[in-house]
């Protein structure tokens, strides 16, 4: 066995003891840690598959910004809920969901195990058609070129997402801000870390966007960058969440699905068919619409882990 | 020359790994909270700092330098902040025992 395929046994072993404590833990806090830790060794497991997109992703979205949300929405809870305080399942329950997982587990490895030798794969496809995008980055040119129906449907899903979070306000809080996310007076060391860590971060995050178009990056990695520095900021309460009826900020959470939909409309007129880029122009056009998008991420993320309105709307 | 920066490469990530496991170690045997988040800052500051610092003959560019000494400085300011954070929760549930 050679010192990588050793390594990669050990992290195979490591994720199944983190994800075992992660479901063993009966502490909220506790168990969101274990969850960011996993999701961590997540994208280590991404990056030994050669998938840095996806290890990005995964680093950013599946631990950074779901673990905030996780810790948030913990601390919402009025008192520390212990799953042990739970009426216990009754057996007949409990057995059905034993079985459920353990279909979903059987099913998930009967096709990981059966796939055809070699497995089917549109890889060399994409490659190929990469040059008409004049993009270097083949995982940018599926997202926004050859399927970008899929992204902008997705981006519309996160907007949905932030409406039903808003939607969970009550009526006579409608249009104001949600519930400041730091403490009243925050620590020194967070308001040091906030200043010496937001400019250094704005700049991955733009950097991050700008290399997507050849390198592993895009605006999704970057935009959830630039959401987690906003985070910071509002959790050293150097700054707000803003009104939920500011028209900013309506406006930047649909600058990036409605750029993207024109640009789809406008196919049929400028190149023949719907979502069809001009030859020749696709990478402008291509990265027009991720600056849109990266702007858009940036604040929706945000805004999810704030939550609802909550104050006096006449304020 | 290039024998001599390997030298120089693996006897500074052995350093590096040296100190990691030895923060390790004292992170899983040391009594209190805030020994243990001493131990981890040697672990974060000079272990990582050795492995950059061995990493650091062995890239293509310039830019890659300046990358991995970025990591070094952004790792150093989250871990020192987030001991400090995790130090003074710890004094105020201390005071409020």
């Amino acid at each position: 066995m050679s010192v990588l395929q050793a390594l990669d046994l050990g992290l195979a072993i490591l994720i199944l003891a983190v994800a075992c404590t992660t479901i063993a833990t009966r502490e909220i806090f506790g168990a969101v840690v274990n969850y960011v830790a996993y999701g961590l060794l997540l994208s280590i497991v991404w990056i030994r598959l050669y998938a840095p997109d996806v290890a990005l992703t995964e680093a950013a979205i599946g631990c950074g910004v779901t673990g905030v949300m996780l810790v948030t929405a913990g601390a919402h809870l009025r008192r520390p809920v212990h799953a042990r305080d739970a009426e216990p399942s009754s057996l007949p329950v409990r057995f059905l969901a034993a079985v459920l997982a353990v279909l979903a587990a059987a099913a998930i490895a009967a096709v990981v195990l059966l796939l055809p030798e070699p497995p089917p794969s549109l890889a060399l496809e994409a490659r190929q058609s990469l040059a008409a995008t004049g993009l270097g980055n083949p995982i940018t040119a599926v997202l926004i070129s050859f399927r970008s129906f899929d992204t902008l449907l997705e981006k519309v899903v996160l907007l949905l997402a932030v409406v039903a979070v808003w939607s969970v306000g009550p009526d006579r809080q409608w249009g104001s801000a949600p519930e400041s996310l730091g403490k009243p007076r925050p620590d020194g060391a967070l308001i040091f870390f906030e200043q010496a860590l937001v400019p250094l971060g704005i700049l991955v995050g733009v950097h991050i966007f700008w290399v997507g178009a050849d390198e592993p990056g895009g605006a999704f990695q970057g935009g959830a960058i630039l959401a987690a520095m906003w985070m910071i900021v509002m959790t050293a309460r150097q700054a707000e969440p803003p009104r939920i009826d500011a028209r900013w900020l309506r406006l930047c959470l649909v600058a990036g699905p409605a750029v993207f939909l024109i640009a789809g409309l406008a196919g049929p007129g400028m190149a023949g068919s719907f979502f069809a880029y001009p030859a020749g122009f696709a990478k402008p056009i291509i990265l027009f619409i991720e600056a849109f998008m990266l702007l858009s991420i940036a604040v929706t993320l945000p805004m999810l882990v704030a939550g609802p309105p909550h104050g006096n709307p006449s304020e | 020359m290039s024998s001599a920066l390997d030298v120089f490469s693996a006897a500074a990530i052995g350093a590096g790994v040296f100190f990691f496991f030895a923060g390790t170690v004292a992170l899983l045997r040391f009594p209190d909270s805030l020994t243990r988040l001493h131990a981890l800052t040697k672990a974060d500051n000079i272990g990582l700092g050795f492995v950059v610092l061995g990493l650091l003959p062995r890239v293509d560019s310039p830019l890659d330098a300046l990358r991995l000494i970025a990591i070094w400085f952004l790792v150093q300011v989250s871990g020192a902040s987030t001991a400090q954070m995790i130090g003074t929760a710890l004094r105020r549930k201390e005071a409020a025992e």
